[in-house]
């Protein structure tokens, strides 16, 4: 994985509170066995029609929502299924960052294995953000600040393995795999 | 040592390397099950870097979430006819050959919800750790087991090294005392606990259910409330073995035997937590005044009792759009609602238990007439045993649909689905908008109130029509 350090980008803002991962990739769309082509189904019922034409009146939809790598989004960002259809579908789209008040435990860790960053900030910050969509904001993965056009410097709080990985694009799986010898002696003592 | 909870025994008992300034915890994997739809992409990675599976003989895997469900025709064969999901099932046959891992697949004898067959096949054991790449897994806490979904990389990890790195969570105490009321079930508890507590509630927490309902509920019905702790946002949630765990437990397929047997019954009597033990939080519950129980809207936290009003949004967006999707009104009542599918299924309720009752309440009726019901058993073996006791004749002469085995209209992905509009009262676990089929509108219950809708084509309370 690339190592990830700091990037800037404008806002797409969804204010809606506890979006589920059914609402994020509905559950038809699971039956790929690759990751490809998960973006153009993001929100999907949100997103289109019946027929399969966009919904003017969706966020992602509007003209200013193009190239926004940044989505913030309401309390409790991710809650339901462990899909990580969910944060593979938000990458394909092209999104690197939720901002929000709170992200489900599953989602979140599911978000850190693919460097999509769950950056939780404060309520004050949070409305701030709502209220500014298309704003430019920048995120530091390595101060671990959120960074708003105003210049108010928001703290968040990535796990710090999690940050170090990323950081450094160093791979969990590859340190999981390092432990061998303990995971063995483990196993010894076990059975 | 100081005292310690159920949660921090098992924990303790599978740290392979304790957690630094600098990394997580490494978590031994006792049991990992899988299933099609979140597996793929996992053992592509497997593929890709060379690896194998560590540990086969810990891996099960079968086939429950874009199965079909239609009854099996005179060959004895159920087709797959969505080209995309015979692709997936194909899939996960090829890599449990590649890679020597035990499959109950679609047809066979064992075959079912994998959070229905690991218990029944006696894989769930007291004091096991056990994941899956799917977030009802906490159905498994039922054993005193701590039972996690993960993703499809946590499978990868899990596959190639048995491990996890996890943060430790903080322990939250679901304390039910006092008895249930005719009439209401442990699907009533968990969409009670739920109601109080939030969809975000136990976030960050694992959830141990005490007290003396808890106790006073039998293996299947600590299931279902185990099942949903995953609604409250909870990691995972477990439920103390004791006397009914090992009763369920003993002489099954992959349990243990013999000597084997008095020594695994010798460590789980010391999981439950010691006296003293403290929690982070505690939440208490008085069972006897728990109603059966109802959601209203997109999610299942948005939970009434039968006899209750829908809520005024008083300008809350979430609600007032939950109330938008759902057709509505501040104040209505559910009472008398119409529906038109009831859905009785999913690993929350679908096990013989859970038919049983459906069955006491349908018994000598008839389905209201413009009501779909579809009943799908949890597993073939529940499905066999409901059969020996003529439960399916029983939905038959009804005119209910009788179903093979799996998943089906709980996520809806195998074509058993809600047209859009279509209200269903529904034995599952999620109320999201869409879940069980674009633009469906979806009432989660227990199997006792989804029967007495199925027969009356209303919402209604079962107790009315149990006397």
């Amino acid at each position: 994985m690339e190592p990830i350090r700091a990037f800037t980008s404008r806002t797409v803002v969804l204010p809606i509170e506890n979006v589920d991962t059914d609402q994020i990739i509905p559950a038809r769309f699971l039956k790929v066995t690759s990751k490809a082509g998960l973006g153009e189904k993001l929100f999907a019922d949100w997103r289109y029609d019946a027929s399969g034409r966009p919904k003017a009146d969706f966020v992602l939809n509007r003209p200013e929502a193009k190239g926004a790598a940044v989505l913030v989004a309401g309390d409790n960002f991710g809650c339901g299924s462990s899909r990580e259809h969910a944060p593979w579908a938000l990458q394909d789209y092209g999104f690197r960052a939720i901002v929000s008040t709170s992200v489900a435990d599953i989602f979140r860790n599911n978000a850190l294995k693919n460097g999509l960053l769950p950056v939780v900030v404060e309520r004050t910050v949070h409305e701030k953000l709502l209220a500014t969509p298309g704003a430019e904001v920048r995120v530091d993965l390595e101060s671990e600040t959120l960074t708003l056009s105003d210049g108010t410097a928001a703290r968040f709080s990535i796990d710090p393995f999690a940050r170090y990985c990323l950081l450094n694009g160093v791979d969990e799986l590859a340190f999981l795999l390092s432990q061998g010898e303990a995971i063995a002696a483990y196993e010894a003592k076990a059975s | 040592m100081s005292p310690r909870t159920l949660f921090e025994k098992v924990w303790d008992a599978h740290v392979v390397r304790p957690a630094t300034v600098d990394t997580p915890a490494v978590l031994y994997v006792d049991l990992h099950l899988i299933h099609e739809v979140t597996s793929p992409q996992a053992f592509t990675v497997l593929r890709e870097r060379g690896l194998r599976v560590r540990r086969p003989a810990r891996t099960f895997a079968t086939m429950d979430h874009s199965t079909p469900t239609t009854p099996r025709g005179a060959d004895g064969t159920i087709p797959v006819t969505d080209a995309l999901a015979a692709a997936q099932i194909r899939s996960l046959e090829e890599s449990c050959r590649e890679f020597g891992i035990r499959l109950y697949p679609l047809g066979s004898d064992e075959q079912g919800i994998v959070h229905v067959i690991g218990p029944e096949r006696g894989l769930t054991q007291p004091g096991m750790t056990i994941v899956c790449g799917d977030s009802h897994t906490s159905t498994h806490g039922a054993f005193g087991a701590l039972a996690f979904g993960i993703g499809t990389s946590e499978v990868g990890h899990v596959l190639a090294s048995q491990c996890l790195l996890q943060q430790k969570p903080r322990t939250l105490a679901i304390e039910v005392d006092g008895a249930l009321r005719p009439g209401v079930t442990a699907k009533d508890v968990i969409l009670g606990v739920i109601a109080r507590i939030g969809i975000g509630g136990g976030t960050g927490h694992v959830m141990e259910y005490r007290g003396s309902a808890i106790r006073a509920l039998s293996m299947e019905e600590r299931m279902t409330v185990c099942n949903m702790s995953i609604e409250a946002g909870a990691r995972a949630g477990m439920v103390a073995p004791d006397d009914a765990t090992l009763a369920y437990v003993a002489g099954r397929p992959h349990a243990p035997q013999g000597a084997e047997w008095d020594k695994a019954v010798a460590l789980w009597k010391q999981l439950p937590g010691d006296e003293g033990a403290s929690f982070d939080r505690l939440e208490r519950f008085d069972a006897s005044t728990l109603e059966p129980m109802i959601t209203y809207g997109t999610n299942p936290g948005m939970g009434i009792p039968i006899t209750g009003a829908v809520p005024d949004p008083a300008g809350n967006a979430s609600l007032e759009k939950a109330l938008r999707y759902m057709g509505l009104r501040p104040g209505q009542r559910l009472l008398g609602q119409a529906v038109d599918v009831v859905f009785i299924g999913s690993c929350t309720n679908s096990r013989l238990s859970d038919l049983r009752q459906a069955a006491g309440v349908i018994r000598g009726r008839k389905v209201a007439p413009g009501v779909r019901v579809l009943v799908v058993p949890g597993s073939q073996p529940v499905k066999k045993q409901a059969e020996a006791e003529g439960l399916d004749r029983v939905f038959k002469d009804a005119g209910a649909e009788w179903r093979e085995a799996g998943c089906s209209m709980c996520i809806a992905m195998n074509g058993d689905q809600l047209a859009p509009g279509q209200y269903a009262v529904s034995t599952s676990n999620r109320n999201f908008e869409g879940r069980q089929g674009a633009g469906g509108r979806t009432f989660l219950a227990s199997p006792l109130t989804s029967a007495a809708a199925a027969v009356t084509g209303r919402i209604t309370d079962a107790r009315e029509l149990l006397s």
